[in-house]
């Protein structure tokens, strides 16, 4: 048996975690957006916002359309299972995509404050909307409600249902919480102790919410989904849960104590050992009664494509860090010299 | 294979409806890809030209562009984003057994679109952190990216057009050989093509806008410059982009002949064949179209006397929409001659007066060149995709097999048409409302964040 077919999930699964960890942070600014308060009192928070995911949230969108591509390359069946049953919150998740994108490209170029309102709020509303969608279908899925075959499951209640309104508030909430703790950071190091209060306080409310909706959710599988469930919380998947546990509660107190830059770590790993608790504990069943073995495509498919993606990894991780790390030094010298254009407001 | 029992799972509705979506989303990104693919390179021109020679004009223009292309790439990210979901939402029979021949472009071009996203990070946003050199190094791998996605995905349409590389066994895939797949015979002109086509509708693009301006008695350094940097290349590479044309025409004379019999309206399988200019094909027959003895003959097979073959060799249930196909093709051909005419007239006067042409006459067909570059594009993908069908692989898989049975795909398109049109409005806007406001700010991307240190 080769591991070809593990090998490409787990890769699969890393580009989940990137997309959760950094396009669900960069949702997560827009919600905070959404509740950031007037144009006046919200303007210190929104320029945050607007900064921080500014120049990374393309690279961070990558990352989705990177799993969407593995699904069909890697295994082709299982994606066209999803994508064909869960259509309908499919098409809603692209459309708040369409709108969160564009509208956030175009309240930057926009130099008038009704203009950066309707676009503001589109960014902000889209925002809030399409982690639920993308929640929700994965509670389907997690909760077997994608059988094998095209269009076989059933088109509303696959993603209408208890798993996935747990897994859709969740994906909300971490998504507020890892943006949250991530401006946190950005705020102290621009200096701004009033805003990283605010922040730090947000964090810490988002942290206890997520932890309730991670434990509600639980109980939710139990009655929903009980083979995940066990697998959770008896099986191989029980030490990931507990990483996640043990996180979550360093979390807080590392925000109580005002560690920022160490809370970024375990806030990630606390979401990480969530999509990988998931992932272990429905292994190796990817939908119900289909297993990954049967799923996979080809042993030369596979081999090509990890084969290009670990070349293309040798380029990718430099350019990324570069990216990263100009965006995170501070540079206070070269700027406010240039014209700026009269903004209303 | 159970393709009858998908075939008639599909009602007619959503199967038009299905494919009128992914007309319309193809349509939209392509027009936006192109500059993704173009702009980044013509901007790198002006601003190298800028550094090289300190004027100013340079300089604002590659700033100028450069936002431009901010808003243009967010556009760009989302709807192809929403591409990559509808090949799932509307064709999962396509997916489901092919995903993996084709996947293997799409996971290339997705180290295309990680190097792209942030690069253009960098050269957008940290445009004054760096010294001019290092600045304009960040743009190269956007320039080589770009193209290199055009390059991953157009292969993937390719083999929709010459399936090889695999072997199927009661509809399922059983034996993949990725990269021959993705090197199929029909890969090195389309991609050609699709490269050269891109370069034009960005460069023709550009060079209108600043047309339109000069017609309205704008004609300093700045306005020229801003016509002749994207003009140049754009004209430079039509002539190129007509021989490649043939060379595709030539391919699918070879390798897709009812296609062919469709672009030209030929129904019956004969030697000596005309081309057909214009005319209506209406049960059978090609009428009012003008005649050119030998022509088609001549130009698919370099032989007056060539045999093409006839859409009658096949049953007209495997007939491609033959006007649409037809039209399609022709309207391609007549820009892209149209458009050598300019680029001539240009050369022309240029060489005489160094200058660009006084007449009217010549910046109002400019002004017109930047969408008449995007209608030939559209038309031939039109010419393309149209003229496969009723195939969504070429010989292999049926469109209608291919679709997704669930219902109510038809309000999804309707959805997603609604959302393209807002889409539309807002970016030309945006677009409109960036060419005109002035000053320049230094940093085109961090013009609305006042008073904020850069952190
Ligand atoms: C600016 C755009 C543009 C211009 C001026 C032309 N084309 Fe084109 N053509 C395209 C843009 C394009 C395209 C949109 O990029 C297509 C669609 C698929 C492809 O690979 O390229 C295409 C397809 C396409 C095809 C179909 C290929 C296939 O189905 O595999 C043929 C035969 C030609 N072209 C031929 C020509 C000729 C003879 C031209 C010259 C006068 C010409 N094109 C000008
Ligand atoms: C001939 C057809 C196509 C060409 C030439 C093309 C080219 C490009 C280019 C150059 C970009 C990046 C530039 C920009 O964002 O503006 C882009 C973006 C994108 N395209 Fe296309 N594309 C084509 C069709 C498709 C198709 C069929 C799909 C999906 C199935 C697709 C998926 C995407 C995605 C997901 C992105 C966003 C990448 C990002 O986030 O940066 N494209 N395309
Ligand atoms: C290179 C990337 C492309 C890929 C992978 C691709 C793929 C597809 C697929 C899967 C379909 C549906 C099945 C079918 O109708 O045969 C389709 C249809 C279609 N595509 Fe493309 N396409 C590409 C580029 C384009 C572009 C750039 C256009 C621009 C206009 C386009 C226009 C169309 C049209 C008009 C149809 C509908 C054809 C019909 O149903 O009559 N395609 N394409």
């Amino acid at each position: 048996m080769s591991l070809l077919p593990e090998t490409t999930v787990a890769v699969l699964w890393v580009g989940l975690t990137a997309y959760v960890l950094f396009g669900g942070a960069d949702f997560g600014g827009g919600v905070w957006d959404l509740l950031a308060g007037g144009t006046e009192r919200g303007r210190g928070q929104r320029t945050l916002v607007e900064h921080s995911i500014g120049p990374v949230w393309e690279a961070n969108h990558v990352w989705l359309i990177f799993v969407v591509v593995m699904m069909w390359t890697g295994i082709p069946a299982v994606f066209a299972a999803i994508a064909s049953t869960l259509y309908i919150p499919l098409t809603l998740v692209a459309l708040g995509i369409i709108a969160r994108g564009a509208a956030f490209a175009f309240r930057k170029a926009s130099t008038e404050l009704w203009q950066q309102r309707l676009f503001g709020a589109t960014f902000a509303f889209s925002s809030l909307v399409t982690p639920y969608f993308l929640g929700a279908v994965a509670g389907g899925i997690a909760s077997g409600r994608v059988p094998a075959g095209i269009a076989e499951g059933d088109l509303v209640s696959s993603w209408v249902n208890p798993t996935s309104a747990a897994t859709g508030a969740l994906a909300v909430g971490v998504a507020a919480y890892l943006a949250a703790v991530y401006l946190t950071r950005d705020a102290q190091r621009q200096g701004d102790h009033a805003l990283a209060e605010t922040f730090r306080r947000r964090a810490l409310i988002t942290g206890v919410i997520v932890g309730a909706l991670s434990l509600a959710g639980i109980f939710v599988l139990r009655a929903d989904a009980p083979d995940l469930y066990v697998a959770l919380t008896s099986g191989r998947a029980l030490p990931l849960l507990v990483v996640s546990i043990v996180s979550g509660v360093a979390s807080l107190l590392l925000l109580w104590w005002r560690a920022y830059l160490a809370v970024r770590l375990t806030a990630a790993l606390a979401v990480t050992g969530l999509l990988w608790g998931w992932g272990v504990g429905q292994y190796p069943y990817l939908l119900p009664g289909v297993t990954l073995e049967e799923a996979a495509a080809t042993e030369a498919v596979l081999g090509a494509t990890l084969v290009s993606l670990a070349v293309g990894a040798v380029l990718l991780i430099p350019s990324l860090w570069w990216l990263y790390a100009t965006f995170q030094r501070g540079h206070h010298e070269e700027f406010g010299t240039e014209e700026r254009g009269s903004r209303a407001g | 294979m159970d393709s009858e029992v998908l075939a008639a799972a599909a009602s007619p509705i959503d199967l038009l409806a299905a494919r009128t979506q992914m007309a319309l989303s193809l349509g939209w990104h392509i027009i936006i890809a192109c500059f993704g693919v173009g702009m980044p390179a013509i901007t790198l021109l002006a601003e190298w030209r800028g550094n090289r020679t300190g004027e100013v004009a340079y300089q604002l223009l590659a700033r100028r562009w450069a936002r431009a292309m901010g808003v243009l790439f967010a556009v760009g990210a989302v709807s192809g984003t929403i591409l990559s979901f509808e090949m799932g939402l509307l064709w999962p029979g396509l997916m489901g057994t092919f995903g993996q021949v084709i996947g293997l472009p799409f996971a290339l071009e997705g180290i295309a679109f990680f190097i792209e996203a942030i690069f253009l990070g960098l050269y957008l946003y940290a445009w004054d952190r760096m010294p001019p050199r290092l600045h304009m190094l960040t743009g190269i791998p956007i320039v080589i990216a770009g193209v290199a996605s055009a390059f991953f995905v157009v292969t993937a349409n390719a083999w929709m057009n010459q399936p090889t590389g695999f072997e199927l066994e009661q509809g399922r895939v059983v034996a993949v050989e990725p990269w021959a797949a993705m090197f199929n015979p029909a890969t090195p002109p389309q991609t050609v093509h699709m490269i050269l086509a891109a370069f034009m509708v960005a460069g023709f693009g550009m060079a209108s806008v600043y047309a339109f301006a000069m017609l309205r008695g704008r004609r300093d350094r700045y306005h020229r410059l801003g016509f002749l940097i994207p003009f140049t290349v754009a004209a430079a590479i039509t002539p190129v982009q007509i021989g490649v044309g043939d060379w595709a025409a030539h391919f699918v004379a070879s390798n897709q002949p009812v296609k062919l019999a469709a672009m030209e309206g030929v129904f019956a399988t004969e030697r000596q064949v005309p081309l057909h200019i214009g005319g209506v094909a209406i049960d059978g027959i090609m009428r009012y179209a003008l005649e050119i003895p030998y022509g088609l003959s001549l130009l698919a097979h370099w032989d007056p006397n060539a045999r093409i073959l006839g859409l009658e060799e096949v049953p007209p249930s495997q007939w491609p929409p033959v006007n649409i196909t037809h039209w399609a093709f022709q309207i391609m051909v007549a820009i892209g001659l149209a458009l050598l005419v300019l680029g001539v007239w240009m050369l022309w006067v240029w060489r005489r007066r160094r200058a660009i042409p006084e007449s009217r006459w010549f910046l109002r067909a400019a002004v017109l060149a930047g969408p008449a570059a995007a209608v030939a594009l559209e038309a031939g993908w039109t010419t393309t995709e149209v003229g496969r069908q009723p195939w969504t692989v070429y010989g292999i898989l049926r469109t209608a097999e291919a679709v997704n049975p669930a219902p109510g795909l038809v309000y999804g398109f309707l959805l997603v048409a609604a959302v393209y049109l807002v889409l539309t409005v807002a970016t030309v806007y945006v677009l409109r409302r960036l060419a005109r406001s002035t000053p320049v700010p230094t940093a085109p991307q961090e013009r609305d964040v006042t008073d904020y240190p850069v952190v």
